[in-house]
């Protein structure tokens, strides 16, 4: 069940898996009735680590949350024996870690900019000798966190009493190291001789360790200066020792051990700035080549680039776009066909991105279109004139694919987020509420089988048929919206952002 | 609590820091180790700093360091040799942890340590150690163990060195990318301590892994132990084996193991030898000089005259001067800039006739170069030509690019090009210079940016010394002693810089005549900053001049700033006085 990879499932000739049946596991931070949002609790980021043993989430308030994993994590007993005969009843619960304040406000007086210390992105690196280390990023600065459990140590024994040293009736006054403040610095000099044996009178500071334990978080590196634009994505290379981190026109490489340099790898800016049409959305590391990256643009493209064929990497190994459907064409083509995120299967052989209005999945082996599209929001489409009005229609919707590639699923607005179906011939598609009860709005008629379009005979559409009025009759609430959401990499289980909410649902 | 007796109470402070809350009393008594193993004793520095020291791997990276430092020099301070293996736990320790800085220091005390270790100690405890390290359970205990399998490897029993080698062998085929780059890089160290029978049969079966690994970043380091390995391996092993790699390495799909190649290329082909370096090396490193990636080309270019070196001067004729030619015009700055740096290396290994030919029509270009750093390059190794085939072939390029660059709007190629103004003097004789860059040299005393001023100054000193008092006081003392009429007080003051400068150069005669009587005469200028630095000129002339100077003019000039209305003249001209009356005691 661990990571299985996508081609494998998805020619799987015994047919698509059934659909799953999505639980409430639990919430952290949920609002009670009338409590108001504050608005630096809104989470601005989720993550899982690469174990799913951990989970990161960063606010606007610019605050970085773990959490760990509690029921697999019975360190006495065989931990695979109790996983065979409880499994049916195992999924991944969750128990707050701990939280460090990862980003302050800041004021660029140059620019005379504020920077915000909201957590745009977070990603985990490798763990070392029992600590876990992380990346966070705002829109300047990126960091490298060590999260460490220390134990408390006392010291219990001196040489000098630090009481009486305090005091007036003992020697003279001294300065740092032992050396006396009316003495020369030589009286602690190699000339000065111990006797063969050494000083019986002098001890070392004992220390003692309590059992009791803190975690402590240490920013170990800052990455800073290195983008004049808003970062929006930060991603791990599978080398270990490098990351990219993107902003709106460049994408610089880093090594996370030298934080004074990075290497500009893409850059779109136009010598003339009124030249510009495209900007970078997203960009991440293929899981497996480290060689292999991947970036989205607001034209709704996306490019792959092979870090070996040059060092500035402005021209693309592969670009993948969907044709412009002919007469389609309004003032708000460009606007939702922007990318607002893009992520790799675990194999890396797919990539998922989403857009304002879709889903899609494409091979990376096929330039020519994605393999499927999934429908989100097509029930908006009348509405694209008010989302434009109040801003919605730029709003930046996650996008995550489940650790065996078999489903796909993303956010919406009204707390809503949906799960499809990936693998050939899945008709899977859920619609959940963030909430204790995510059935409560489950749309009753299924999705209709897959209806293929032109030639492409893998190319399905579903869930476009979800009726645009809602389930309730309410109207969609634009203000509550659901933008960031993370699918445990071995497990069916999904955490998603309402507010300032953390729910974590399970199948 | 002990109480301790006076004399002992700063080596109990040290002591005690060595856990106080403050970083910086931690860092200073981990610095004194020494010290406090003295204090202690042999006997409790080995039963009690030591373990204490291990426990210790928590603290903060600095102080891990300086710790990792101290250790490596330990052993006379834990009584010698027999006992160096009880300094090993604490190594093992800082070997583990994650910041990379703190593991190689930790690694290379090891390496000192083990290399001075007994055979039997070696098998006893350093082995172990190693073999623990390589089975970490985190990577970064792995990593460090790549970089010891060396130590370790001499004076083991042949069981021991079989199992070293396959654990060895298990990390180059680790599973995180981090074990296999360091295992990648420690090849080289690791096969020069492998018996000859081993290192084709096994070695080689590792190296040959590497190279193929999916990572671009393992097999870019792979590449580096090509030439470690091949000066190990007998010629026809090298050419068997390694040359095909190399070959294969300068054609990949990776720039960055393209540009590594090029990098090494020319110790590459010291391993395989002069004939395969014709047959095979040359086309390669050709196709590096033409590469897509212009990373690969600066890198290659770097080099030409290193290669060039290697062969004979036909060969480079015919197939590398083509390819400088062509990158003598490379679209690519970087490129051109770096081939700039070596080619003027090049006219020796040619000689006259080919350079004169072939080589000159490239400087000719690359002087005239848009780029200033490219025709930097070329001034600043003029030397090496000039010896070959003289400088008068080049001067009349030569001028106008100096020109340019000493007018150029960045002042760094300002300030670079003044630097190389002594050099180009000392090659272009004194007649060019009189004609050409004498103005040059008094114009940059009156630069905007006083960067330029100050070398402008600096380098009327050096020429003075290159050419002596008498052509300095005909070419150079003149000009700059007339600026001492400029409107403006900031050139007034370069003159007195320049006097400051120059006067030791010139002697204590045409201080006197020249310099002196100008000095004295600012000191009535109106502008407090000048009078003060004439304050502080007197201050540096009177080593200079005689004692009869410094008492007829010197002193009274400066008895007159004394009494000036402004504060710092006469905080200057005060300091100035009291050290004529300080040399005048000491003399008396």
């Amino acid at each position: 069940m661990n990571g299985g990879d996508v081609t494998s499932s998805s020619a799987a000739t015994s047919g698509p898996p059934p659909s799953l049946d999505w639980r409430f596991s639990q919430v952290f931070g949920e609002r009670t009735a009338g409590e108001e949002v504050q608005e630096v609790d809104i989470i601005s980021a989720i993550e899982f680590d690469k174990s799913g043993d951990h989970l990161a989430t960063g606010d606007r308030g610019g605050r970085v949350v773990l959490f760990e994993r509690t029921d697999t994590r019975d360190h006495g007993g065989s931990r695979r024996d109790l996983e065979q005969t409880d499994y049916a009843v195992r999924h991944p619960e969750f128990r707050y870690k701990t939280e460090f304040q990862s980003h302050e406000p800041e004021f660029d007086y140059l620019k005379s900019l504020e920077i915000e210390e909201k957590i745009n992105k977070i990603r985990w690196c490798q763990p070392a000798n029992g600590a876990l280390f992380l990346l966070s990023t705002n829109d300047k600065t990126i960091k490298y966190w060590k999260v460490q459990e220390k134990k408390i140590k006392k010291i219990s024994e001196m040489n000098i009493d630090p009481s009486k040293a305090e005091s007036s009736s003992s020697p003279p006054q001294l300065v740092a190291n032992g050396l006396p403040a009316d003495k020369a610095h030589g009286y602690l000099s190699n000339d000065f001789s111990f006797p063969p044996g050494g000083i019986p009178s002098l001890r070392l500071p004992v220390v003692v360790t309590s059992q009791e334990t803190n975690l402590v978080a240490r920013c170990r590196r800052v990455y800073a200066h290195a983008h004049d634009y808003h970062i929006n994505s930060i991603s791990n290379s599978s080398d270990g020792e490098t990351f990219i981190s993107a902003d709106d026109l460049r994408v610089n490489l880093w090594n996370l051990e030298i934080s004074n340099q990075s290497f500009n790898i893409v850059d779109v800016k136009p010598t003339n700035m009124e030249d510009l049409t495209e900007v970078i959305t997203s960009a991440e590391f293929h899981p497996i080549h480290c060689n292999m990256l991947a970036y989205s643009s607001s034209k709704g493209s996306i490019r792959l680039i092979d870090m070996r064929q040059s060092a500035l990497c402005d021209s693309h190994t592969k670009l993948f776009e969907e044709p412009e459907a002919p007469g389609s064409r309004s003032f708000f083509t460009e606007i939702i066909a922007s990318i607002s995120d893009i992520k790799f299967s675990k194999d890396g052989r797919y990539i998922l991105s989403r857009d304002y209005m879709t889903l899609k999945l494409w091979d990376i082996n096929m330039d020519s279109g994605p393999v499927a599209s999934y429908q989100v929001h097509e029930h908006l489409r009348p509405r694209l004139c008010d989302l434009y009005e109040n801003d919605s229609i730029f709003d930046k919707f996650e996008c995550c694919l489940s650790g065996d590639g078999l489903r796909v699923a993303t956010g919406s607005y009204s707390n809503l987020f949906r799960v499809f179906g990936a693998s050939q011939g899945s008709t899977e598609a859920a619609t959940l509420e963030a909430s204790k009860n995510p059935m409560r709005r489950q749309i009753q008629t299924p999705a209709r089988p897959s209806r293929s379009i032109g030639s492409m005979t893998r190319v399905v559409r579903r869930g476009s048929e979800s009726p645009g009025t809602e389930a309730n009759g309410n109207a969609y609430d634009f203000t509550t919206k659901l933008l960031h959401m993370a699918w445990h990499p071995t497990e069916n289980s999904i955490a998603c952002a309402a507010a300032n909410s953390l729910y974590m649902y399970y199948a | 609590m002990a109480m301790v007796d006076e004399p002992l109470y700063p080596i109990a402070v040290l002591i005690d820091e060595l856990k106080n809350d403050d970083i910086q009393l931690r860092l200073n008594s981990i610095r004194r180790l020494s010290t406090i193993a003295r204090a202690l004793g042999e006997e409790r520095t080995r039963k009690e700093l030591i373990p204490f020291l291990s426990e210790n791997s928590d603290d903060d990276d600095e102080v891990l360091l300086a710790m990792a430092e101290e250790l490596g020099v330990f052993i006379p301070f834990v009584g010698g040799i027999e006992y160096a293996h009880v300094l090993l736990p604490p190594l093992e320790s800082l070997c583990t942890v994650e910041e990379t800085c703190v593991r190689e220091k930790a690694l290379d005390s090891l390496c000192k340590i083990g290399s001075q270790m007994r055979e039997t100690d070696l098998v006893d405890s350093f082995v172990p150690l190693v073999k623990r390290l390589a089975a970490g359970e985190w990577f970064a205990a792995r990593v460090s163990a790549c970089g010891i399998f060396h130590v370790a490897y001499q004076g083991c029993t042949d069981v021991l060195k079989t199992e070293l080698r396959s654990t060895y062998s298990l990390l180059c085929q680790d599973d995180m990318p981090m074990v296999r780059r360091a295992a990648a890089s420690n090849l080289g160290k690791f096969a020069t301590t492998v018996e000859s029978t081993y290192l084709i049969a096994e070695i080689m079966t590792m190296f040959d892994d590497l190279t193929k690994d999916d990572q671009d970043s393992v097999r870019l380091l792979a590449v580096e132990g090509c030439a470690a390995l091949g000066k190990l391996l007998e010629p026809q092993d090298c050419v068997a084996r390694i040359l095909p790699v190399i070959v294969n390495f300068s054609q990949d799909k990776s720039w960055r193991v393209r540009y590594m190649v090029a990098n090494q290329l020319y110790e590459l082909c010291e391993a395989v030898g002069p004939d395969c370096t014709k047959t095979d090396l040359v086309p390669a490193y050709v196709r590096l000089l033409r590469d897509n990636e212009a990373e690969v080309r600066i890198a290659a270019a770097g080099k030409v005259t290193k290669f060039c070196r290697l062969l004979n001067p036909e060969l480079a004729i015919q197939h590398i001067l083509p390819c400088v030619k062509e990158l003598s015009s490379d679209s690519s700055q970087h490129v051109r800039s770096a081939l700039a740096s070596v080619i003027m290396g090049m006219a020796p290994i040619l000689g006259k006739d080919s350079t004169i030919e072939h080589l000159l029509p490239i400087f000719l270009s690359l002087l005239k170069d848009e780029f200033p750093d490219v025709r930097l390059n070329i001034i600043s190794k003029l030397d090496q030509v000039n010896q070959v085939i003289g400088i008068d072939l080049l001067s009349q390029s030569l001028l106008p690019a100096i020109v340019e660059l000493a007018e150029d709007r960045h002042w760094r190629v300002r300030l670079a090009i003044i630097e190389y103004v002594p050099l180009l003097a000392s090659q272009l004789g004194i007649g060019f210079f009189d004609d050409k860059l004498g103005a040059l040299c008094m114009q940059w005393l009156q630069d905007k940016v006083y960067s330029i001023r100050e070398a402008a100054a600096n380098n009327l000193k050096r020429l003075a010394e290159e050419f002596g008092p008498e052509w300095a006081m005909q070419h150079l003392v003149p000009q700059v002693l007339d600026m001492v009429n400029n409107p403006h007080y900031l050139h007034r003051m370069m003159v007195l810089r320049a006097i400051s400068l120059m006067a030791p150069v010139m002697g204590s005669e045409i201080t006197c005549s020249k310099f002196l009587p100008v000095v004295v005469e600012a000191s009535k200028d109106r502008v407090p900053n000048i009078k003060f630095n004439v304050a502080k000129l007197l201050q540096s002339l009177i080593p200079i001049v005689d004692q009869s100077v410094v008492d007829k003019t010197i002193r009274q000039c400066l008895v007159d700033l004394s009494e000036d209305p402004d504060v710092d003249v006469r905080y200057f001209a005060n300091q100035a006085l009291n050290s004529i009356d300080g040399t005048t005691a000491a003399q008396s």
